[in-house]
């Protein structure tokens, strides 16, 4: 890459963590096999090494999983609210200490940065843990009635962008509200999950309160499909959510949804310009683009169109792309080969539809799934990339003239999930905030998360919150 | 004056868009009472119709989303007062729809109008009881605001003519969104001339609807309709509420199950059913800090 500064390696180690050559399935306290003795491979995404092989949950699986956590719901939902609260603080207690080790197996697992995992992924993770530990005796007080119920055992399935985060919001409100859980990790990121197993088992956690099922969708389907779930969970892509949907359709579990985005940036011609381009970047290159809240439709007024493009890509040039373990590296590597070829094919139609592409001059490690950070000009709302999620490094610019069109622009979308506005203008701010049909909206910042702020999405991005007292009522029978 | 004067019959018509056109289709059924005497003809309201109360209630979506939350007050008051001012009709037509006495059936409209004034207080409270400020640990502003899904289709309870049927429009419009009603089937009058009370109560047209005929011809189009936010199944059947709910994930609509009805409807809400239709939107904004080189992000 060229670059202003060169900089030499600053690898964090490796060694800061074991990965065994094999794990089990972790049900009822134990790791085991699989029924039928399936084990898949996961990889590491920037080598295409193999870091473990993977104990393959079926559908017998599932129905065990399911059974020992409907045996441990009668004693943990029992537990006074104080005792969940602890085991819980215990959790994120645990997390913190191994926050190192975690922030290296999710890189080499997932192939992000480690200054994503390592100042992002596992403080929140800590964090929310640490948050829903201490509403577990305050559920009288949250504004659901006195007493609320938890609903059973939660199947859940989270997706391999953001593994143990993912993880951290569906489990912790779980058993904050005395549900037990039955987890099923993205089948190319099933590592941290499985840490967390043992993470459970060292913070004593009883037997069955929570049980890991690595696998593929089939055991997903499985999970949600099960007779004796009592609330489904997913976080994942749109057309999985709506099958999802269908399939819990005319029974009594609780559903909730957090799917796909395409997320207006909006930078208006008064916006603090440098500040706008950091946000923007944040906004679509944060973890390869693959983020369901991601800026991915940058709508720039048009009178600072040039002028903000100029200062976007100057920026680009400067981001370093290559080994996820480098603390220096702000572009990780794709996390599967499946995805580089969805993330490819999408940027190919960009450019086939008549946008014009522009990449940073970057040089491509030789091995592992690499796209290089790339930006589209001359999109209409009607192009693919404007319209179709690509959950990859790849931005979309549009232009619009007035307020009203900028905001026309952004709703113009299936997805509601996040939107960005950059102006210096509060009451602009304010006006249109209020009619941006999206979950979330950041206003001169972007990608910010908080185990208090309830997150989720307007129409097709799904419905219910994750985070804050919001996330409690996904969990609770009200 | 004779006391054989003839009366004057109403012609029962669908209320869309803040006028009253009969079914685009031409049709119409016969409403009788519990013992099969025949009450008046109601519009047997087509797919078609339900289309175009769909158009009309996203029309007035934005108007009635973007009226402060004081004001929607202020008109939700006015039903209860105009509905007060017509007591004896709803009495009547609520008595014969459901084979009721004078007195249960003024028990039913009384608790009705009763509703309307509940959800009338609502409308600039609920923001700030499932609202509020979050404590995010950073330099931020974080407030989340419950905001109205958007048009809402709703399957008026089958039984309860009157006071389940204002039980589930009411909520939905005391928070913003606009509703597009399916009367009970069999007991459509009282729906009918509640759309007369809203179109004099300042309810601007659009944002209810009232549509008569059958159930399960209408539904399944409001609920795969792609300009529908969410729906409520309360006035379905347990296999019509699968399909729907089956169709409806395919927007992925807010579903709101039926639900287990205490004391016919008399018992005092809480606030499910207006938290089912709205959405939650966090806006986050940088605090700064004010040193001595003044505020930054």
């Amino acid at each position: 890459m060229a670059s202003v500064f060169e900089y030499a390696p600053a690898p964090e180690s490796r060694s800061a963590v074991d990965i065994a050559p094999a794990y089990g399935l972790f049900v009822d306290g134990e790791f085991t096999d699989a029924a039928d003795g399936k084990v898949f491979k996961t990889v590491a995404p920037a080598t295409e090494e193999v870091l473990s092989e993977v104990a393959q949950a079926g559908e017998a699986d599932v129905d065990r999983a399911v059974r020992a956590a409907r045996k441990a719901f009668t004693g943990w939902s029992a537990l006074p609210g104080t005792e969940r609260a602890k085991y819980l603080f215990r959790i994120a207690r645990i997390i913190q200490e191994r926050s190192r080790e975690l922030a290296v197996l999710e890189t080499l697992d997932n192939g992000k940065p480690i200054r994503e995992t390592r100042d992002s992924d596992l403080p929140l993770v800590a964090a929310h843990f640490f948050y829903y530990a201490g509403w577990a005796d305050k559920l009288d007080h949250a504004g659901f009635g006195a007493n609320p119920r938890p609903l059973g055992v939660a199947g859940q399935v989270i997706p391999w962008n953001f593994p143990l985060l993912m993880l951290a919001w569906k489990i912790a409100p779980a058993l904050a509200t005395g549900n037990t859980v039955v987890l099923k990790p993205a089948e190319t990121t099933p590592l941290s999950a499985l840490f967390f197993a043992d993470i459970c088992r060292q913070a004593g956690l009883p037997r069955g309160v929570v049980n890991i099922l690595p696998g593929y969708g089939d055991a997903g389907a499985a999970l949600v499909a099960h007779p004796d779930v009592d609330k489904v969970a997913f976080t994942g892509s749109t057309a999985v959510g709506k099958e999802i949907a269908r399939t819990v359709a005319g029974t009594a579990k609780k559903l909730t949804l957090e799917l796909g985005g395409k997320g207006a940036n909006i930078v208006f011609d008064d916006a603090p310009l440098d500040q706008a381009v950091e946000g923007v970047v944040s906004g679509i290159f944060f973890n390869q683009g693959q983020v369901c809240c991601a800026g991915s439709r940058l709508l720039v007024q048009e009178s600072i169109h040039d002028e903000l493009l100029d200062a976007l890509k100057r920026r680009l040039t400067t981001l370093r792309l290559g080994d996820p373990l480098d603390k220096n590296t702000d572009i990780g590597a794709i996390n599967s080969a499946e995805q580089l070829a969805r993330i490819t094919a999408l940027a190919d139609r960009g450019e086939a539809e008549g946008a014009e592409r522009w990449s940073p001059e970057c040089e491509l490690p030789s091995s592992g799934y690499w796209f290089a950070p790339t930006l589209f000009t001359n999109v209409t709302q009607a192009h693919t990339i404007a319209r179709d999620e690509i959950f990859g490094p790849v931005l979309s610019v549009l232009t619009f003239r007035t307020p009203d069109e900028a905001v026309a622009k952004a709703n113009n979308t299936p997805y509601g999930l996040s939107a960005g506005i950059w102006t210096e203008k509060g009451s602009r701010m304010l006006a249109v905030a209020n009619r941006l049909r999206a979950g979330v909206v950041w206003s001169n910042t972007f990608n910010k998360f908080d185990p208090a702020s309830p997150f989720g999405g307007y129409k097709e991005s799904g419905f219910g919150r994750e985070g804050g007292r919001h996330g409690l009522e996904a969990y609770l029978d009200v | 004056m004779s006391d054989a004067r003839l009366s004057v019959f109403k012609t029962y018509k669908l209320y869309v868009g803040g006028k009253f056109p009969r079914s685009e289709s031409g049709r119409v059924y016969e409403v009788t009472d519990r013992e099969g005497t025949w009450l008046a003809n109601a519009p047997l309201a087509s797919r078609k119709d339900a289309r175009d109360a769909v158009v009309a209630a996203r029309k007035a979506f934005g108007p009635w989303s973007g009226a402060t939350a004081y004001n929607r007050g202020q008109v939700l008051y006015r039903v209860a007062e105009m509905l007060e001012g017509r007591r004896e009709q709803f009495v009547r037509e609520v008595a014969e729809a459901e084979g009721l006495s004078a007195a249960e059936a003024a028990a039913q409209v009384d608790a009705a109008v009763d509703r309307w004034v509940w959800y009338a207080g609502w409308t600039d409270k609920i923001a700030q009881v499932v609202g509020g400020g979050n404590p995010v640990a950073g330099p931020y502003f974080n407030l989340s605001t419950p905001e109205p899904t958007g048009v809402v289709a709703v399957l008026a309870p089958q039984e309860s003519s009157f006071l389940g049927l204002v039980s589930v429009i009411a909520p939905v419009i005391a928070t913003g969104s606009t509703a597009v009603v399916v009367a009970s089937e069999r007991f459509p009058l009282p729906a009918l001339s509640l759309g007369e009370v809203l179109a004099t109560s300042d309810v601007p047209g659009g944002v209810v609807n009232v549509l008569s005929g059958r159930t399960a011809e209408m539904a399944p189009t409001l609920a795969a309709h792609q300009d529908v936010n969410a729906i409520d199944l309360a006035g379905a059947d347990e296999n019509l509420a699968k399909e729907l709910e089956i169709a409806a994930a395919d927007n992925l609509k807010r579903v709101l199950r039926p639900q287990p009805v205490d004391d016919d409807w008399f018992t005092t809400p809480g606030t499910e059913r207006m938290t089912a239709f709205l959405e939650t939107k966090t806006v986050w904004h940088p605090t700064g800090s004010l040193g001595a080189s003044g505020s930054s992000y």
